[in-house]
């Protein structure tokens, strides 16, 4: 059986952007800043279109949870080869909680056979969303993902884990998230972007799914982290022990 | 209404329950992640009881009872437990959960795996990373790789951390708290084990090491990594890094990679070689105490973080270091 697969995806500052943190400590600058797709919903994406092109793949659907403009990160995906996206459209701010139950409503429509998600978003990285998904669902996690494997119902997924790498085998539903090493995102092509533009593409709301979003924590300041202050030069390796040992104490 | 605030408060700090510290460990031992985070948690309160999960985990669980400030050791064992799989763990933890209103996990690929669905199946927001306690509901996080820091404060009855260990000390032992053996609910058989492919080495762990030497994309080759940056480990008795530059070329394995989607460390010395200092890289070495940059390129930012800049190339620099060590 060919599978249908669901692939969350969010619209963040642009990975190569310097966030800077609001004057008046309120968050980070989100106005004029380049937005793009978050890195590693860009390699489950990749991760996806890949397993459709191996055969065990029917349908890609997309999904993105945010403002209008999220559409341009859902066209990028339908431009790389998802199928059909859908955009739960909301101004407020989600956070990984709600967006998990957002998603359960959607799987719960949807039916996919697997959820592939990005390990953590480069803007809050928190690095919940799949786990809380995972657990909403009842089905089974692989996080980490440098490698995913499909066959006779289950998934064998390579994990990156802090001594190396662990292989597990979940059962099908399962929800992955992809760490860096899992593949390389394609670029899509200019034909591939236009055809994107007549793919479908869903307008709904929280409330179409029966939630109402409402942060849990209050966010109380934002602020720049404590600088480290440049030392000095030193002009060679005999200074450098020098110093370490005799200065810094710590050879 | 504000003149009882602080009664008010008062009152909710006498109903203030116990913390469920979850254990780092692999049965055999007790991971230094465990000590740190405890740490944190002794900020939050003083009743903290410490989970260790696992199959035939006696060691690891005596080790726990003998940090100082902990309370009492839950030992729970089982088959499914064994390798602390995400599905059985959460399940474990929220079996135990009426008794606690605060979880606690150091931010490990086991903790970041497990807690969120803990938190998830708690209807409670995760705070992720915890990096400085300000009272039983505010934290402080990172957030943009490390470029922003965020001050939050939970609304939820029950709260779930992961904690940074790099920012906080190792608690020290002194205790003796009694080893209680705790039920695991029956396995859901969501998932399995396969294998773990842990590399082997006689060089100290990355998070918890006194001295790390990395070396970035300037390597050229994984031949030459090997060839400079592991005598000069060697001699320190340093754990080795890399940049992520350095991964993705394949100069050095994955779980060397220091940085926001590697490691997190905050050694006495870091020795960067070779590494420009991309923001990536920055946010997961920058607490370390002494610094020092090794790089040809004297624009490289890398130098603005460093305590000790050296403008050379690392293939003369390297050698030489070790011979003065």
């Amino acid at each position: 059986m060919r599978m249908k697969v669901l692939v969350p995806v969010k619209r963040v500052i642009d990975a190569n952007v310097k966030p800077r943190v609001k004057a008046d400590g309120s968050g980070v600058e989100l106005a004029n800043v380049k937005m793009a797709m978050n890195p590693f919903c860009e390699i489950a994406v990749e991760e996806a279109i890949r397993m459709k092109e191996a055969g065990t793949v029917e349908e890609i659907v997309v999904v993105s949870i945010g403002p209008e403009k999220a559409q341009e990160t859902l066209r990028t995906a339908l431009a790389m080869g998802a199928d059909r996206a859908i955009l739960v459209k909301t101004d407020d701010t989600v956070e990984p909680l709600d967006v998990a139950k957002i998603l359960k409503s959607v799987v719960d429509e949807e039916k996919p056979q697997i959820v592939i998600l990005g390990k953590q978003a480069i803007d809050d990285d928190a690095n919940q969303t799949g786990q809380m998904l995972a657990a909403l669902l009842g089905w089974s996690q692989g996080t980490f993902a440098s490698k995913v494997e499909i066959a006779g119902g289950k998934a064998r997924v390579t994990r990156e884990v802090d001594g190396g790498l662990q292989v597990v085998e979940l059962k099908l539903p399962a929800i992955v998230t992809t760490d860096l090493r899992l593949n390389e995102p394609r670029y899509a092509s200019l034909p591939n972007i236009m055809k994107a533009k007549k793919k479908p593409l869903d307008a709904k709301a929280p409330g179409d799914y029966g939630v109402t979003v409402k942060p849990r924590l209050k966010v109380l300041k934002t602020e720049e982290p404590a600088g480290r202050k440049a030392g000095v030069k030193v002009g060679s390796v005999a200074e450098l022990v020098d110093k370490l040992k005799n200065e810094a104490g710590v050879l | 209404m504000r003149p009882n605030g602080r009664m008010v408060l008062q009152a909710e700090g006498k109903r203030t329950m116990a913390i469920l510290l979850i254990a780092e460990h692999d049965n055999k031992s007790l991971s230094e992640q465990t000590a740190k985070a405890l740490s944190a948690a002794s900020k939050i309160g003083p009743d903290i009881d410490v989970l260790v999960a696992g199959k035939g985990a006696q060691a690891a669980a005596d080790a726990a009872a003998k940090l100082a400030g902990v309370r009492k050791v839950l030992l729970a064992e089982s088959d499914a437990l064994a390798e602390q799989l995400a599905e059985p763990m959460a399940d474990l933890v929220v079996s135990l959960a009426d008794g606690y209103d605060t979880f606690v996990a150091p931010a490990t690929t086991t903790g970041k795996n497990v807690m969120p669905r803990v938190a998830a199946l708690l209807d409670v927001m995760q705070i992720s990373d915890v990096v400085d306690v300000i009272d039983a509901k505010t934290y402080r996080r990172p957030i943009y790789a490390g470029n922003a820091i965020q001050t939050v404060e939970s609304t939820d009855a029950k709260r779930v951390l992961t904690i940074r260990t790099a920012t906080f000390q190792a608690a020290g032992e002194g205790g003796s708290a009694a080893v209680e053996s705790a039920n695991a609910p029956a396995d859901a058989g969501l998932s399995s084990f396969v294998e773990n492919r842990i590399a082997e080495s006689d060089r100290p762990e990355l998070t918890s090491a006194r001295i790390i030497i990395s070396g970035g994309r300037a390597l050229g080759s994984a031949e030459k990594f090997q060839e400079v940056i592991l005598p000069v480990a060697d001699k320190l008795g340093a754990a080795v890094g890399a940049s992520r530059a350095a991964v993705d070329a394949g100069y050095a394995p994955n779980d060397w990679q220091v940085g926001q989607t590697g490691k997190v460390v905050a050694p006495d010395l870091y020795i960067a070689c070779g590494i420009s200092g991309a923001i990536q890289h920055l946010a997961g070495m920058k607490d370390s105490k002494v610094i020092v940059a090794i790089n040809k390129d004297e624009e490289a930012p890398i130098f603005q973080v460093a305590d000790y800049g050296l403008v050379a190339d690392l293939f003369d620099v390297l050698p030489e270091l070790e011979k003065a060590l």
